[in-house]
């Protein structure tokens, strides 16, 4: 009865009710989505090489020449592209050939942490665009235990992991708790204290407390051995045990959203917050509540970012990098469901690992990645507009 | 029942009164104790602060006027305790705190800070207005289109793509054909350009426009960012050496000390932003068309019966925004360095967003908040020249510190057209 309409009342993504015969709609969606996506970037990449563009003036009269120079620009392009997030079949070795994947499963860990930041505040209607801010406190206080505590090994990983979870969900818990108690916006909010995160970190990067002995650039100490993620495919593999946390992570919004109580309280407050009131859910306490969970995610993506290593397991400027602001597009393109953000935050991170090998290889440069994820995120966003362009049929409705 | 949430009943409010709300209070009185005691009775007693009112366009010069740092501060944020103690007494009746109220602390918070950060030092006032008008030009520009889209009811996230766009092809067209006008006109274009994405996606498809706005900023951030590396650094000179705007001073009004510089020797970008922001003002409530604009945003289906075509309204003030948003974008290369950098918006578009819901989704009171962050953005600036006690991460981290204290402690509960967000589907 009213289910369409009542999709029209959320500003963030909810799944639609799941339709057995429009399954194969929706993978299709998906599927030529990501086809156009890499269509409308490959004349990108032959427009950006010099080749081609030397032989476009010339395309009337010799149009093989253009159209050849733009085949082997985006060709090799793309090849680097997989070969350097799946497989790469020109490897001597079996740990050179699947490597690339585990990166890019290495590279999707932070991305799901924080994408599981974004997806869970949608549900419950609120947009947190602070997974940024977030994720920078959980690296400084993960960071700063893992470098200047000294315990035995799987005590002093914990005590940081927590650590790092706990300084994310007060980040975010301020956002919640203004919003809760003062009715401000968290877009607002959560934006303001990226910001104030940010120079926290650039000042506190200054102190003696975070300053590597004997340099001067804004770098801590590395984190002690007993900080860090352990790898699990052996020493030749970056992929660590964070990867295995994201998915426990994953697995526990889930479970929070889907059976808990808790959870259904989020869900109603994010379909209709008066009714939700009415029902005699404490809303405040909901709103509170989802960004002290989402901002521990964050935290916990902070935390990787910072022990998994990908900064040589230094606090440095850079550590969060974009990925507070890409955890929104995971989280879209997951449709705000756990399991939705684990593929997206795979499908991103494979993207990324291979966009560098790409831009290494054939000097493409990697912000093509960009490209190609927010077209694919925006023509699966867009049904009806996919079906036009490939004459498709919409599904029977049931 | 069927749940009809594209047009919610206005809710019918008895007479009752208000709230007593002590928010407002409070935040004046922490903030206030906090000036005297920080900025006032821990200054130093011996040192005078200097305020320069002249810059040297004027026609004549003011007097700099010296004050001893120590007294002045405490002097003023005596002031902020007595707005305060006003703000209680209209907190007790009931009554909300008027803006001036409001003004008047911020202001004088303003003057005690100011007073103890420049002890020993000369503050140039002027200079700081000055620079403060000309940071706050993109944030006007995004806000001003943030009002235009938000106002017809479609949520526009997509400011700060809007303005990247419009800073990459002022500046590549402005390096082509060395015309600042051109620029101007190429800016405002692919503000444009980025706008009917936008509203292609939102209001003919129905998507979700916070998604949508989201996407086109990294659409854009990753376009430009790739034709930055992969073509504009590799010939600087053809594709990214735009001409740069150059002050122009108004004959007779730049000669005012303090508001002649400030507001009237300024670049022509500057002047287009006067005007667009009385065109939006007088536009959206004092015309028929801002009638109708209103109406879409806050109860499209009421505007949909008296035969406003509603998802027209909604597309061309998001074709609107856009371009108010691109000619704002011009602002970061040929209002100021020239040349395009990689994400040299650097998140002003979502300052400029912030500002718009802080500015109440009004066209003047975005303004206000849009100065409001360029202030602190120029003082802190002028700060980092002239010296200052504290590390200048703070300085850095105060205009945010500030709106959070705004938002949470005076603003309150901001109120968005009832329609935002909501795309109108006929039925």
């Amino acid at each position: 009865m009213s289910t369409t309409e009542l999709k029209t009342e959320v500003t963030a993504p909810v799944p639609e009710p799941r339709r057995r015969r429009a399954w194969v709609d929706q993978v299709l969606i998906y599927l030529l989505s990501f086809v156009l996506a890499l269509v409308i970037s490959a004349f990108l990449i032959a427009f950006a090489d010099p080749d081609v563009r030397s032989a476009l003036p010339y395309f009337f009269s010799q149009p093989m020449d253009t159209i050849s120079a733009a085949w082997e620009s985006v060709s090799e392009a793309y090849k680097a592209l997989f070969s350097g997030s799946i497989i790469n079949f020109s490897a001597y070795t079996v740990t050179d050939a699947i490597r690339p994947f585990t990166e890019s499963l290495y590279t999707a860990t932070s991305l799901i942490l924080a994408g599981l930041a974004v997806a869970l505040p949608f549900r419950a209607g609120l947009f947190n665009i602070g997974a940024q801010g977030q994720l920078i406190l959980g690296a400084i206080v993960a960071g700063y235990i893992g470098f200047s505590w000294a315990l035995p090994f799987p005590v002093h990983l914990l005590v940081a992991i927590l650590g790092g979870m706990l300084a994310g969900s007060l980040w975010a818990g301020i956002a919640g708790l203004l919003k809760a108690r003062t009715g401000a916006h968290e877009v607002i909010v959560t934006i303001m204290l990226n910001w104030i995160a940010i120079y926290l970190l650039q000042y506190l990067l200054t102190l003696d407390a975070f300053q590597r002995p004997g340099r001067d650039d804004p770098l801590s100490p590395p984190v002690a051995a007993e900080g860090r993620l352990p790898r699990i495919l052996g020493e030749d593999f970056r992929l660590n045990l964070g990867f295995i946390l994201a998915l426990l992570a994953a697995w526990f919004i889930w479970w929070l959203l889907e059976r808990s109580t808790i959870g259904f309280e989020f869900r109603a407050v994010g379909a209709n917050p008066s009714a939700a009131r009415t029902a005699g859910i404490n809303v405040r306490r909901a709103v509170t509540g989802v960004m002290v969970v989402a901002g521990a995610m964050a935290g916990l993506a902070g935390m990787n970012q910072i022990l998994g290593g990908s900064t040589e397991y230094a606090l440095g400027n850079g550590i969060a990098g974009d990925i507070g602001f890409d955890a929104i597009t995971v989280a879209l393109l997951g449709r705000s469901t756990p399991l939705g953000v684990v593929l997206a935050g795979i499908l991103m991170g494979a993207l990324r690992a291979g966009g560098s090998t790409m831009q290494a290889a054939t000097g493409t440069p990697i912000d093509i990645v960009l490209v190609v994820q927010s077209l694919i995120v925006l023509f699966i966003a867009a049904p009806p507009l996919v079906r036009k362009i490939f004459r498709l049929r919409a599904p029977k409705p049931e | 029942m069927a749940l009809d949430t594209s047009a919610p009943p206005a809710p019918v409010e008895p007479e009752i009164q208000l709230p007593i709300s002590y928010k407002a209070p409070i935040t004046m009185g922490v903030l206030g104790v906090f000036a005297l005691v920080v900025f006032g009775l821990m200054g130093d007693p011996a040192k005078t602060t200097t305020f320069d009112l002249t810059i040297g366009t004027e026609a004549f010069a003011l007097p700099d006027v010296a004050v001893p740092s120590m007294a002045f501060s405490v002097v003023t944020a005596v002031l902020c305790l007595i707005v305060a103690g006003y703000a209680l007494v209209r907190a007790r009746s009931r009554r909300r705190v008027p803006w001036w109220a409001i003004l008047a602390f911020g202001l004088a918070f303003i003057l005690s800070f100011l007073s103890w950060v420049a002890a020993g030092k000369t503050l140039p006032v002027t200079g700081l207005l000055q620079g403060t008008i000309l940071l706050s030009v993109p944030l006007i520009f995004g806000a001003q289109s943030g009002v235009l889209c938000e106002r017809a009811g479609v949520v526009n996230i997509a400011i700060e793509g809007q303005l990247l766009a419009g800073a990459f092809m002022s500046a590549v067209v402005g390096s082509l054909t060395n015309n600042i006008w051109l620029g101007l006109l190429a800016a405002v274009v692919a503000g444009l350009l980025v706008a009917w994405v936008l509203a292609v996606f939102a209001v003919t498809y129905f998507v979700d426009q916070v998604i949508v706005g989201v996407v086109i900023n990294t659409l854009v951030l990753g376009l430009t960012s790739f034709f930055y590396t992969a073509v504009l650094s590799q010939n600087v000179e053809t594709w990214n050496s735009p001409p740069v705007m150059q002050r122009i001073a108004i004959p007779v009004l730049s000669d005012i000390p303090i508001l002649g510089p400030v507001l009237f020797n300024q670049s022509l970008i500057v002047y287009l932003m006067y005007v667009l922001v009385a065109v939006v003002h007088v536009g959206l409530f004092r015309t028929r068309w801002g009638l109708r604009v209103r109406a879409v945003g806050e109860h499209p289906k009421a505007a949909d019966t008296v035969g406003i075509d509603v998802n027209r309204v909604r597309f061309r003030n998001v074709l609107l925004g856009g371009m108010a948003a691109g000619l704002g974008g011009a602002f970061f290369t040929l209002g100021s360095v020239g040349a395009f950098g990689k994400a040299m918006t650097a998140g002003k578009g979502f300052i400029a967003l912030a500002a718009m819901i802080f500015g109440r989704w009004s066209p003047l009171g975005a303004v206000g908040a849009a100065l409001l962050f360029g202030f602190a953005d120029q003082l802190q600036q002028v700060l980092s020249i002239i010296g200052t006690p504290i590390p200048s991460q703070f300085m850095l981290m105060a205009p945010y510190l500030a709106t959070l204290f705004v938002v949470a402690g005076l603003a309150g509960r901001s109120r968005a057209p009832a329609a935002d967000g909501v795309p109108y589907i006929k039925s």
